[in-house]
């Protein structure tokens, strides 16, 4: 055990870049579901038409083998990435499929009624959008972002395979020069177990923040209040 | 303004689903009366191969106060929704102010309206809701000076105190910092009369605004209708199933039916005195159902 001590900077360093990737990947991943999720939902026809392609192949096909096009064949085609820019492009792209599924989903929930108010009170598209559609979305899609969010940490392990050295691939170098399986194992499963909470916390608060003047969380708050 | 002119409609497609129909125009704006705003001229309107309004002329003076009355399904709501652009027309057209709504006279011709167009024109009209429609994540407050704010473009303090004053005036000064979740249905459908009226429209469609309503919050939604027909020159186009209401706040009161107006007059003369069958059966049938004309 105390044998695995001097390889905790092994396992911290792998940690720090677990963490980065799915930081950049989830902020790629929301981009890319809000804007596609609109334009599924909304927009010009050959828009939707491509991204409704796009969609259709990174949902078609495994991260795993995205992941192994960005990196070895790209290249051959004369576009090269690093490895963490392939790791949370293809991972940001994968999750960002799903995503943008989720959010048209959510737009297409805003009841009708509501449209109809910006109508009625000459909101341009923008505004509508801004002020009133996408705030009462997020509250329905954040609860399966939260997922989707939970799924790409989960897959972050598959970097590896572009030569990046995440905390699964620091944990396997350390269990093969110990030998210890055990505490190696144990200790990243409760390390993923925590990660995936932070993550569950923080869309936690988000989905609190949006709920404002939501129907359940209106009465919570004024039964809070007397 | 160029007399008459034949004027021909390129191809117009209109912002929803539906097409705004192609057809020939034949320019009359000089016949228009100076305090004719609001001209209906042979819409046709379809859902499908439903037809819903059927060669549906109608012209509404400013200032004036119009109840639109009928049986269920008989049009009167399509009729506030093209009026509002929620919904394209399939032929016909409609003059607000002289001015087509989804044209506009680009070199001596007509064309599909662009957005800024729209936009301009829909600026006179407000419209209230059967179902009130209010943002449910702003509170009363906010629901009536963001869109002074964002869409009129007035400071924040200016469409603050212009909301508290107009919540003064509909009794809910005190339900500002509320939720509309945390209101009754009255309470709600006040808020969006605020709203609507924050805008500063010229016109104000109200359809149905209280048939969502327990009966007892009834009273209290009308009374602020009474206030602002008291108080204010706006032309008021008004659905309702209220006969009594209609008998006594409206200028002219329209029947329809089967999308087609069949009879329209005065109220004093339409309730007690209508001329043709239609109207008679149907304001039998109220009568039937309980209501006081
Ligand atoms: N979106 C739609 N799609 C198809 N048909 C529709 C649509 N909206 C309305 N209709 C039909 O158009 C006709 C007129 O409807 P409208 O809502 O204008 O009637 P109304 O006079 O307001 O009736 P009510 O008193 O019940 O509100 C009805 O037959 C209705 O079924
Ligand atoms: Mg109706």
């Amino acid at each position: 055990m105390s044998q695995l001590y001097s390889f905790l900077p092994m396992l911290l360093q792998g940690l720090v870049t677990t963490i980065q990737i799915t930081v950049v990947a989830a902020v790629i991943a929301t981009v890319v579901a809000t804007v596609c999720g609109v334009i599924r939902y909304s927009g010009w026809w050959p828009l939707r038409a491509i991204v409704g392609i796009y969609i259709e192949i990174f949902r078609g096909t495994s991260c795993y083998v995205q992941l192994f096009w960005a990196f070895f064949v790209l290249p051959l085609l004369g576009v090269t990435l690093s490895p963490f820019a392939a790791a949370v492009v293809v991972i940001g792209l994968n999750v960002g499929s799903y995503g943008s599924e989720v959010v048209r989903g959510a737009l297409k929930a805003v009841p009708r009624g509501q449209w109809e108010a910006c109508v009625a009170l000459n909101y341009s598209t923008w505004h509508k959008y801004r002020y009133v559609i996408v705030p009462q979305a997020m509250r329905l899609a954040i609860a399966p972002m939260a997922n989707l969010m939970v799924d790409l940490l989960k897959i972050t392990p598959l970097v590896s395979l572009v030569t990046i050295s995440d905390l699964t691939y620091e944990a396997m170098v350390v269990r093969q020069q110990t030998g210890n399986s055990f505490a190696t194992f144990l200790t990243i499963l409760v390390v993923y177990f925590v990660l995936s909470s932070a993550i569950i916390a923080v869309f936690r608060r988000l989905e609190i923040h949006f709920s404002r003047g939501a129907e359940t969380f209106a009465t919570n708050k004024e039964a809070a209040a007397t | 303004m160029t007399g008459k002119t034949n004027l021909s409609i390129k191809a117009v497609g209109g912002t929803g689903s539906s097409q705004v129909a192609e057809f020939p125009y034949r320019e009359t704006r000089l016949a228009q009366s100076a305090d004719k705003q609001v001209e209906f001229r042979s819409i046709e309107k379809r859902y499908g191969h439903h037809q819903v309004l059927s060669d549906l002329s109608l012209s509404i003076k400013r200032g004036e106060k119009l109840s639109l009355i009928g049986p269920s399904g008989s049009g009167k709501t399509t009729v506030l929704r093209i009026l509002m652009t929620l919904e394209t027309i399939q032929g016909g057209s409609i003059w607000i102010d002289g001015k087509p709504l989804w044209h506009e006279e680009r070199n001596g011709q007509l064309v599909k309206a662009s957005q800024q167009h729209l936009r301009r024109q829909r600026a006179k009209i407000g419209m209230v809701f059967q179902h009130f429609n209010l943002f449910p994540h702003m509170t009363a407050l906010e629901n009536i000076s963001q869109p002074q704010r964002i869409v009129l473009g007035r400071p924040r303090v200016e469409a603050d105190v212009q909301a508290l004053e107009l919540l003064d005036m509909v009794g809910l000064r005190e339900r500002a910092h509320h939720y509309p979740a945390q209101l009754s249905g009255g309470q709600k459908q006040r808020v969006a009369i605020a709203r609507a009226l924050a805008m500063k429209p010229e016109i104000m469609l109200f359809d149905e605004i209280t048939s969502a309503l327990d009966p007892e919050l009834v009273e209290e939604v009308l009374n602020v209708l009474r206030e602002i027909g008291r108080t204010s020159d706006m032309t008021m186009l008004l659905v309702t199933h209220e006969m009594t209401f209609a008998k006594e706040f409206s200028d002219r009161v329209l029947f329809m039916d089967g999308g087609r107006i069949v009879e329209e007059g005065e109220p004093d003369q339409l309730f007690s005195a209508p001329t043709q069958d239609r109207t008679r059966s149907f304001l039998r049938k109220i009568i039937a159902a309980g209501q006081r004309i």
